[in-house]
């Protein structure tokens, strides 16, 4: 009853690497986002603060069903990726990361963003009257206060990843071992008439992993907010 | 040197000055809160950039909209001590200190780590957060901080504003030191006339963004036409004096000045110390003979110079007695006593009404009418 099938392990270990590139890919990203949002004063500000909140507020269905359009085989992006060099990510676990960095996105961008517009100007000000260029200030002074915005930013997004469904089935399908995460593992046990007792094991697994998560994130953040505030 | 000038369209105000720093000494910006005074040093410091006008400091220029040269903050080389300190709260005092920290030899004036922490006594602080230092302690780290940047000259925007009146004793000394320790030029930012004559040298008086007056403190503080600006319940001279003997038996110091002798309390410095004196006009009483009997031990014999008379109860009179002094009365004295131009009246002074706050620290600079 308590030991998992490989299939089910292959799902546990799938769900980590997809949830982990989402991250890898939505922290720089989301970092130079947040920071425009954050600090700069430009014509579309609020456009661009919709588009990229676009997916918190559209059913991921239609997400995904715009990735395919784009990304797919058939879509322009994803025909010049084959074409030019010779790369597939729709229907490959890739292509699930993508699908998770574009719907754990706004929720990064917004953690990072909220600890940037914290962080007191004055402070970076008082670093460049100091000498330091603005290179420096940013990465002595602005990123060592964000830090526990960022940290928030990569668990909210890494949770947001492991929990991903509906982009995901529609964007890259169901296939096992190559996009089956936990959530697509365990909609297709339940769907099975004898895969109740696996479909548990995968809802415990899932459970202890965002515990763990935010077990992990909790602990850290203490940590940070000791380092800044001594 | 430093030579500034500015004229820029804020929203709310408009910014229009200029003035000169002479090295080596204390320049006040002094005005009422909200005149615009932060702009300026934002300004010189590179954090804002004006429309027309240009920075000059030492020859070389900073800013100049004429010419299109507009230095960042960070190669400008300028010291700012901040109301607000602005410590960096991740890091730990010593990092604080080191954040901007150079080595530069300046002609034997070398402004160095430990020389630094001695001056300002921060070597127990070191270890520690910025959150947890008190205030005076956090003020005292940003000048550290500022000075270790090895800056052409200090600007402090109001240092001792965010500080509570009992610790502000702790940091007046320190800013004294720095220009005599380190030879540093300062500009000093305050809306408090005592600390800037205590502390300045040269002030230059703002009113809603534009300089009202220039020149030195004695000069300015006897002019009764600037009073709305340098404040009506503050307003008196300011003598320049020297510490000429002292009574053990009274525990009495007398002050020499142009034009005579000030006996006052609760100095304790050595004979020849120069320091400044601020007599408020409404510790001035005047008579028009001279006093007999009297427990006042300050008579000074004058001619009145000059009236001021912004038409309420009280008139405020300028009287040479060798140095201008002012003199508070009200209407009514004015009339009974037939006071006029020209007249001649016995000043006086209280030797109590003088504290610690009315009487400048040590002025080591050099300056043309001191004696």
């Amino acid at each position: 009853m308590f030991s998992p099938t490989a299939l089910e392990l292959e799902a546990l270990y799938l769900s980590l690497k997809v949830a982990l590139w989402s991250v890898l890919i939505t922290l720089p990203l989301g970092l130079l986002f947040a920071w425009i949002l954050a600090r700069k004063d430009f014509y579309g500000h609020a456009l661009l603060n919709g588009i990229i909140h676009l997916p918190l507020v559209l059913p991921p269905v239609v997400v995904g069903f715009f990735l395919l359009s784009l990304l797919g085989r058939q879509g322009p992006v994803g025909a010049f990726l084959h074409d030019a060099f010779g790369l597939t990510v729709a229907f490959t676990w890739q292509g699930a990361a993508i699908a998770s960095s574009i719907m754990s996105f706004p929720l990064m961008v917004r953690a990072i963003r909220l600890s940037i517009e914290n962080v007191d100007s004055g402070l970076e000000a008082a670093a460049r009257t100091l000498g330091a260029s603005p290179f420096r200030v940013f990465y002595s002074i602005t990123l060592p206060l964000i830090s526990p915005g960022i940290l928030a930013g990569i668990i909210l997004a890494f949770a947001r990843s492991l929990g991903e469904f509906g982009a995901t089935i529609t964007f890259v399908s169901n296939i096992p071992g190559e996009t089956r995460t936990l959530p697509l593992a365990i909609f297709s046990l339940v769907q099975t008439p004898s895969g109740d007792a696996g479909a548990l094991r995968l809802v415990v697994f899932s459970i202890i992993l965002a515990l763990a998560a935010l077990l992990i994130a909790e602990y850290l953040a203490a940590r940070a907010k000791r380092r800044i505030e001594g | 040197m430093l030579e500034v000038s500015f004229n820029h369209n804020f929203e709310e105000f408009r910014v229009e000055l200029d003035f000169q720093a002479e090295a080596g000494s204390i320049t006040s910006l002094f005005g009422r809160s909200g005149t615009g005074k932060t702009s300026v040093i934002n300004m010189i410091a590179g954090l804002t950039k004006p429309e027309i006008g240009y920075v000059k400091v030492g020859g070389e220029v900073l800013f100049d909209s004429t010419k299109g040269i507009n230095a960042p903050p960070e190669k400008r080389r300028l010291g700012y001590i901040f109301q607000d300190s602005r410590l960096f709260p991740h890091l730990s005092v010593r990092n604080n200190l080191l954040f901007g920290a150079k080595n530069l030899a300046r002609n034997g004036q070398e402004i160095t780590f430990d020389r630094v922490v001695d001056v300002l006594d921060i070597g127990g602080l070191l270890e520690r957060k910025p959150a947890n230092l008190s205030g005076g302690e956090k003020q005292r780290v940003a000048i550290g901080r500022a000075l270790l940047s090895q800056p052409r000259l200090l600007m402090m925007d109001e240092p001792l504003a965010s500080i509570d009146v009992q610790l502000r004793s702790e940091i007046l000394p320190f800013i004294e030191d720095l220009r005599d320790t380190f030879g540093l030029t300062v500009i000093y930012v305050s809306h408090a006339i005592e600390e800037v004559i205590r502390l300045a040298d040269k002030l230059v008086l703002l009113s809603n963004g534009i300089k009202a007056a220039e020149g030195n403190v004695e000069e300015i503080m006897s002019r009764l036409d600037l009073h709305p600006l340098t404040g009506r319940f503050d307003a008196g001279a300011v003598l320049t004096t020297k510490v000429a003997s002292y009574d053990l038996e009274f525990d009495l110091t007398e002050l020499a000045f142009i034009g005579g002798h000030l006996r006052v309390t609760g100095v304790d410095l050595p004979i020849g110390t120069a320091l400044r004196a601020h007599i408020r006009a409404r510790d001035v009483s005047l008579m028009l003979k001279r006093p007999e009997g009297t427990s006042i031990l300050n008579v000074f014999e004058g001619t009145i110079i000059e009236v001021g008379d912004e038409g309420g109860p009280q008139l405020d009179l300028k009287i040479d007695i060798g140095s201008p002094l002012l003199a508070r009365v009200t209407r009514k004295s004015f009339k009974d006593l037939n006071l006029a131009v020209g007249k001649t009246v016995f000043a006086m002074i209280k030797a109590v009404a003088f504290d610690r706050r009315s009487l400048g620290g040590q002025i080591v600079t050099k300056r043309p009418d001191s004696i």
